[in-house]
């Protein structure tokens, strides 16, 4: 911590060159079915504020990037959270850069599931589909060559990963509680992962070839009993290697992609893929908007074992983008589990009002899922949600 | 047997002079056109775009250009947005080529994603505006074959006249037409005919003014869609030609750090 504050004091120096965006947002949750426990609310209203502030000097060699966030939520005391996404300086050199601080950084090419995706936490407390991410603090090496980009990390400093608290939903029965979390390493939260990847674009492929050694950013999940002598999930977090893959073919309006990646771990190794494909009906009906059609298989070969709900389920979806003014897009799916009858919902909607102004909603379903799916926790949880963000 | 042959050479001269001046003419043109804006290695720029609707609602556009000119190739492009807000820090990579789809990566700053994507969409509207990503990509001679149709004139200015039909079966033009200024070489102005030959938009080059002695810009381009009633002024600032650009500064991860 005391390097990070040392870091905060140069900053009101540099508060006058550089230049201040973000966006502030109101959310509202709407749950309509009767939660599991009665300690859950059906609905929330939520505000978040993350302010941006970037910096480039040294004829934009270097710059710096912080991203401060904060959640407040009415219900969820887990969910009103705050973190630093970003605290990053960026050298970029000649064919090569290098980033020091709190990063993200973002691996892979498909849509359900971003599988290979392993340097950040996931802010599960944010959204169920995982896509928020704690900032992770990090030293990066670059190598921008003829033959690809090598990335280096050296991930110093572990981030568990956040859960909904009593109030909140979208949570397991019982809850987890993230404060008795519990490590393989000795060196627990402070264990240095490392991790790298190279990427290229030959022709129309594009491929990713990464490996990481480290803390499995995936916790298992045990029952125990808190320090109060309540039944809870408490956080186990492995040591992990895997080695990933993912590939994108773009031949005209179709896209083709996929992710393969091998873990091997203590309580298990694993291989896992998730592929498929994008297709773009330009224009459709003589207007401007694009239709996409998207279909992904989704496999883990530890089957109902598997701690993913996706071991054998397959996604199809449609993303409308409507090429108007306003940037009006609707992305709407389903993921089917192949072994069973449960599926789930998806729809995201947005449109821009103005310059600064943007709306979007969100609708989540769940159904027919069985007992033994970790999808269950959510059977009653289905929700709607609307968003309202200002732009700064 | 000389006093007859020379007859014959005067009845096909027109005939063959003629046929130079439909298509070969009109490529010819083109390569001029090309040769005259070869050289200029690079150069940045901001871009600004007014959209306006049939009711004269008005939405802006702004973003930076970065272009770095390719041997033998289309011209590597990469353009950063800063407004709308919503989409501050988004940021396009284009390798056009003379022949076949452009190679296209779009970064996304929230989740820090760069998302290769079909470039074959070049007739949809670039960010909701009147131009199409056909319109402002690397204009290569390759793209499209020509037809010298007549000389005239755009605002005073002595031009010839061609059509030019793209190449690509995915062009949302069977043809467009071309006001060449005669002495400088540089578009006036074109007539956009959609898919069906119905005239879809006009686009008019305002401004041009001379960097490095060689290249010509126009200040403003201003498209008109005559069957929609909505219009898009596209205006250039802050021309920097060879600043220092290199291939470095066009791959994936230049793409991360441009914003």
């Amino acid at each position: 911590m005391k390097a990070w504050r040392w870091v905060l004091l140069l900053i009101p120096g540099l508060l006058s060159a550089g230049e201040w965006s973000g966006f502030i947002e109101l959310q509202g949750r709407y749950f309509p079915q009767q939660a599991l426990d009665s300690d859950q609310s059906d609905q929330l209203v939520s505000v978040v504020l993350q302010p941006e502030y970037y910096q480039r000097w040294d004829k934009d060699k270097q710059s710096l990037l912080f991203i401060p966030f904060l959640r407040w939520d009415s219900e969820d005391d887990e969910r009103t959270h705050g973190d630093i996404r970003e605290l990053i300086w960026t050298y970029a050199g000649d064919g090569w850069e290098t980033r020091a601080g709190i990063g993200k950084v973002f691996w892979g090419v498909t849509e359900a599931l971003h599988l290979v995706d392993v340097i950040n936490q996931t802010d599960l407390v944010e959204n169920p589909d995982g896509e928020q991410k704690l900032g992770q603090p990090m030293i990066k090496l670059s190598l921008e060559q003829t033959w690809g980009i090598l990335d280096l990390y050296a991930l110093p400093g572990f981030r568990e990963r956040t859960y909904p608290g009593e109030a909140g939903r979208l949570r397991t029965h019982p809850r987890v509680e993230t404060d008795q979390a519990t490590y393989q390493s000795d060196r627990e939260e402070r264990h240095i992962d490392l991790a790298l990847r190279w990427s290229h674009y030959i022709g129309n492929w594009d491929i990713g070839l990464a490996y990481f050694n480290g803390t499995n950013r995936d916790p298992l999940l045990m029952p125990d009993l808190n320090n109060r002598g309540e039944v809870v999930l408490i956080p186990f977090y492995e040591q992990m290697h895997q080695t990933s893959l993912d590939l994108q073919a773009t031949k005209g309006d179709w896209l083709w992609k996929m992710e393969l990646l091998h873990r091997s771990l203590d309580s298990g190794s694993y291989n896992a893929a998730t592929g498929g494909f994008e297709y773009t009906l330009v224009g459709i009906a003589d207007s401007d908007m694009d239709l996409g059609l998207l279909g992904e298989y989704l496999y883990d070969d530890r089957g109902d074992d598997a701690s993913t709900p996706f071991e054998n389920d397959l996604f199809i979806g449609l993303r409308l983008t409507a090429n108007d003014v306003e940037g009006s897009e609707l992305l709407a799916g389903v993921i089917k589990d192949l072994d069973d009858d449960g599926w789930m919902f998806n729809l995201e909607a947005s449109r821009r009002i103005g310059n600064d102004w943007k709306t979007s909603a969100q609708i989540r379903l769940w159904s027919d899922i069985p007992v033994d799916d970790p999808l269950y926790v959510f059977h009653r949880d289905d929700y709607l949600e609307f968003t309202l963000t200002r732009f700064f | 047997m000389k006093p007859i042959l020379i007859p014959v050479v005067l009845f096909f001269a027109p005939a063959m002079a003629l046929a130079a001046t439909a298509e070969e003419r009109g490529l010819e043109i083109a390569k001029e056109i090309e040769v005259r804006d070869t050289g200029f290695h690079d150069f940045k720029a901001t871009m600004s775009m007014l959209l306006r609707n049939k009711h004269g609602e008005e939405s802006l556009r702004d973003m930076r250009n970065q272009t770095l000119e390719v041997d033998n190739d289309g011209d590597k492009t990469l353009v950063v947005f800063d407004e709308p807000r919503d989409i501050k820090g988004t940021a396009l990579l284009s390798f056009s080529h003379k022949a076949g789809d452009d190679d296209q990566w779009l970064y996304l700053p929230a989740l820090k994603r760069v998302k290769r994507i079909a470039s074959r969409n070049k007739s949809g509207p670039f960010m909701g505006s009147e131009f199409a990503y056909e319109d402002i990509s690397s204009q290569e001679v390759e793209k499209y074959t020509y037809k010298f149709i007549d000389e005239g004139g755009h605002e005073g200015i002595p031009s010839f006249i061609l059509e030019r039909y793209p190449v690509d079966p995915n062009s949302g033009y069977t043809r467009q037409q071309v006001w060449v200024d005669k002495e400088r070489y540089i578009a006036l102005k074109i007539d956009y005919y959609d898919r069906k030959n119905s005239p879809l938009k006009t686009l008019v080059f305002r401004g041009y003014q001379q960097y490095l002695d060689q290249y010509w810009r126009a200040d403003e381009m201003y498209m008109e869609n005559h069957q929609t009633g909505k219009s898009t002024l596209l205006t250039w600032k802050q021309y920097d030609f060879r600043s220092g650009l290199t291939d470095g500064d066009f791959n994936k991860n230049s793409l991360k750090r441009a914003r």
